[in-house]
């Protein structure tokens, strides 16, 4: 029962990383490539981003119910990356909406566009200090000793950094294989292959950056690498599919695109995941929060699934259809037009 | 101003924000699907236009609403993570609901405001009305969730842990029911009062058609609401006199538990001294309103320790506001019930107008000061009678400097959110003017 919502909440995760990661990494696009990819991008998300951050909602209900403690000692230890997060959640969806809604004038346009921009890649850098922090084990519960030991240390460290910077590529490289996908003008679709395979080659960089500087701060992440057929194999799998990706950048196919990276970060997810399971969060001076000791109770854990089978029942057929509508329905509707 | 007043303070500062935002995102749907409704029946483009003006409002509130929710569950466990670690697993599955709700929300919202073109007619109607019924669900799942934190249920506390844990009692606790119609009621003519106050002050300076549909729309629903709301109200104060009569002796400053108890109207609570200065003093209504029962006995604040006394004055001025606003409202709803089905000339007058446009902001007022009612009056209790707020508060230190942080970024997104709005609305006029 506590492993298959967990499960769930992983779930949960990874299509958040995947549909939200095209959305935030949608804004780091923009940014880098200043402004160009702007119109694609909010005409691509505007329709879904709404739905796309309720994944983020999900895993945090499914925490605070059914992982009571993995929800307070997380957001107690990094409360403040946490609140970097949300603090860019904040200001990145309301310069998207506005920018979307407000009328079209130049100087505002610019200013939602620069916030929307820059606060996605905050946030998403953000959101892989946090990870980083969880994963690294520099979480502290003695909360008598200082205030740099116990609320930042566990963030402000190399490893916490660089997850952060493989995230905002990740994001990036999500954004640009949706972007390559959608556009038509030929031009365009050139130039963001272009800068999605150096986006590519920059997270394969980073990946190697993490796994460099969780030796530098002692965590033997390479050690449980290879420990992990699953990882190995997944990491693998994933090395595999980059010549096909690279093929498909050179020559856009859109379906065939998005399924590799789909299944690019689908590995890097399930690498992720082997290594760290059972361990929720690392903790440096007791024993660290498991699957085994952070559930909450039978009966909690078995109406929180039911809620959530209920829930997925009645949403993934609306999801669906509205990506039905709006995605493959797009062709017809321009070619009528 | 200390770390742990400063939570509070950043509690309620991002409450009273989303609050806004989710009452409108919860309530405006109704109005563009009836409008919609009205354009399919009539074929009069003037409800079609309507319909499209308001959408674009729903998907603003809607957008910030999600984004300061989705702040909100993150900083029930930033700042009161002793709180959290014990209520999640129990109060959990009324947010668990309201996940799948909100979820649902969103997706219809988004087949609404983008399928104008792609979907039939009647489809684009009906998904108008998912978000309606989904935005008021999910509405009742949270408040069902801080209904428990007032009449806690469905557990066992021993020595401060939690056993015997039973979701479905939690959720269903005895404060559920009155507090859920008691906020959709609220929001209703909060939101309605308001609509129609702003397209009542564009209407006082051009008689368009389209501001006279959308004040009947916006007030049919405000004065429903508005008249259903003081039964509402008294079912639920005498419910928090049953669950919790220290805070309805707080927000009545009622200090002597006595029979023939008084109903305080107005005045300065004298904390210190256990008395109201300047009040009109009603006797034996206050027993009638907690007990149905002129003669009966209501606890006073006598009744419990001076450290387990709510804050006095702000929950009897908050109580004050609120029913005083409550009464307005429902006289503008007796004036529009009069005029609807006799007087239709006093919709046309200036007056009546300017009441309208007075009234925007009061049901947003009413509402702000209900939810200090019931969140101040809960203290200092967390989980009511079982633990303090003062005892959850996270350990990390300076979190006043995270209250300003987040109250600043609320100012300024407020200001932005009425700057938006204003502009919409001026593109509105300024068609509307164009077609002559």
């Amino acid at each position: 029962m506590v492993e298959i919502n967990f499960l769930i909440m992983v779930i949960s995760l990874f299509l958040y990383v995947l549909l939200g990661g095209a959305d935030f990494g949608g804004g780091i696009l923009e940014l880098f490539t200043r402004g160009k990819a702007a119109k694609i991008v909010t005409k691509a998300i505007a329709p879904v981003w709404e739905a796309n951050h309720m994944w983020l909602i999900l895993v945090v209900v499914i925490l605070f119910v059914g992982f009571p403690t993995v929800y307070s000692t997380v957001l107690t230890a990094l409360h403040i990356p946490v609140l970097l997060v949300l603090l860019g959640i904040i200001m990145r969806g309301s310069a998207f909406t506005f920018r979307h809604y407000d009328i079209d004038e130049k100087r505002p346009m610019k200013i939602y566009s620069a916030i929307f921009q820059y606060s996605s890649l905050v946030t998403t850098f953000f959101l892989g200090v946090t990870l980083g922090g969880i994963i690294l084990g520099e979480i502290t519960v003695d909360y008598r000793e200082g205030f740099f030991e116990v609320y930042i240390h566990p963030w402000l460290n190399l490893f916490s950094m660089s997850m952060g910077l493989f995230l905002v590529l990740l994001f990036a490289f999500l954004a640009g294989i949706f972007t390559v996908s959608e556009i038509k003008d030929q031009e365009y679709v050139q130039y963001f292959a272009k800068v999605t395979k150096r986006l590519l080659l920059g997270l394969v960089l980073t990946g190697a950056l993490v796994f460099i500087t969780a030796e530098l701060e002692g965590h033997p992440l390479l050690m449980e690498f290879i420990q992990s057929p699953v990882s190995i194999a997944a990491i693998v799998l994933a090395t595999l599919a980059l010549p096909f990706l690279w093929k498909y950048l050179n020559n856009p196919n859109r379906l065939m695109l998005r399924l590799i990276g789909g299944f690019q970060t689908t590995m890097i997810v399930i690498g992720w995941f082997a290594i760290q399971f059972p361990i929720i969060v690392n903790i440096k001076d007791a024993p660290d929060i498991t699957l085994q000791n952070a559930g909450a109770p039978y009966k909690v854990q078995l109406y929180l699934l039911i809620a959530l089978v209920v829930g997925v029942i009645i949403i993934l057929p609306s999801v669906a259809y509205l990506y039905k509508v709006f995605k493959f329905e797009e062709k017809s509707v321009r070619e009528n037009e | 101003m200390d770390a742990f007043m400063a939570a509070r303070m950043q509690m309620g500062v991002s409450l009273g924000f989303h609050i806004i935002f989710a009452c409108i995102g919860m309530v405006m749907p109704w109005f563009m699907f009836v409008a919609e409704w009205k354009w399919l029946r009539t074929n009069n483009p003037v409800y079609l236009d309507l319909a499209k003006a308001w959408s674009k409002g729903v998907a603003i509130f809607f957008a910030v609403g999600a984004v300061s929710g989705t702040v909100l569950s993150f900083e029930l466990g930033m700042l009161w993570p002793g709180f959290m670690e014990h209520a999640g697993p129990i109060f959990g599955m009324p947010f668990s609901w309201e996940g799948t709700a909100f979820f649902v929300e969103a997706i219809a919202l988004g087949l609404f405001l983008y399928g104008w073109k792609r979907l039939n007619k009647w489809v684009h109607l009906y998904t108008g009305l998912i978000v309606g019924i989904a935005g008021v669900l999910s509405g009742i799942f949270v408040v069902a969730a801080n209904g428990w934190m007032n009449a806690p249920s469905g557990f066992d506390w021993i020595d401060g842990k939690a056993y015997n844990i039973d979701p479905v009692k939690a959720m269903f606790n005895k404060a559920w029911f009155s507090q859920a119609h008691h906020m959709t009621i609220a929001a209703f003519s909060a939101t309605g009062f308001a609509v129609a106050g702003v397209h009542a002050i564009l209407y006082l300076k051009n008689k368009l058609e389209i501001h006279a549909k959308a004040i009947t729309i916006a007030l049919t629903f405000a004065s429903a609401a508005a008249i259903l709301q003081p039964i509402s109200g008294d079912l639920a104060a005498k419910n928090v006199a049953k669950l919790q009569p220290a805070k309805l002796a707080a927000f009545e400053s009622h200090f002597e538990t006595q029979e023939r108890a008084p109903l305080i109207i107005g005045g300065i609570p004298d904390v210190e001294n256990e008395t109201v200065k300047y009040a009109i003093k009603l006797p034996g209504f206050l027993s009638f309103l907690a007990h149905g029962d002129f003669n009966a006995e209501v606890k006073g604040l006598d009744q419990f320790p001076k450290d387990e006394w709510p804050p006095i004055p702000i929950t009897h001025y908050s109580f004050q506001i609120m029913v005083g606003i409550g009464m307005f409202l429902m006289l503008i709803a007796a004036i529009f019930l009069a005029a609807t089905f006799k007087y239709k000339h006093w919709l046309e007058k200036k007056w009546w107008l300017r009441m309208l446009f007075i009234a925007t902001p009061l049901g947003f007022i009413a509402v702000e000061a209900g939810w200090i009612v019931t969140e101040v009056g809960r203290q200092p209790w967390i989980i009511y009678g079982i633990m303090k707020t003062k005892d959850s508060l996270t350990p990390m230190p300076g979190i006043q400097y995270t209250f300003y942080t987040i109250s600043v970024v609320y100012l300024i997104l407020s200001f932005v959110v009425i700057w938006l709005l204003s502009r919409q609305i001026k593109v509105l006029q300024a068609k509307y003017m164009s077609n002559g």
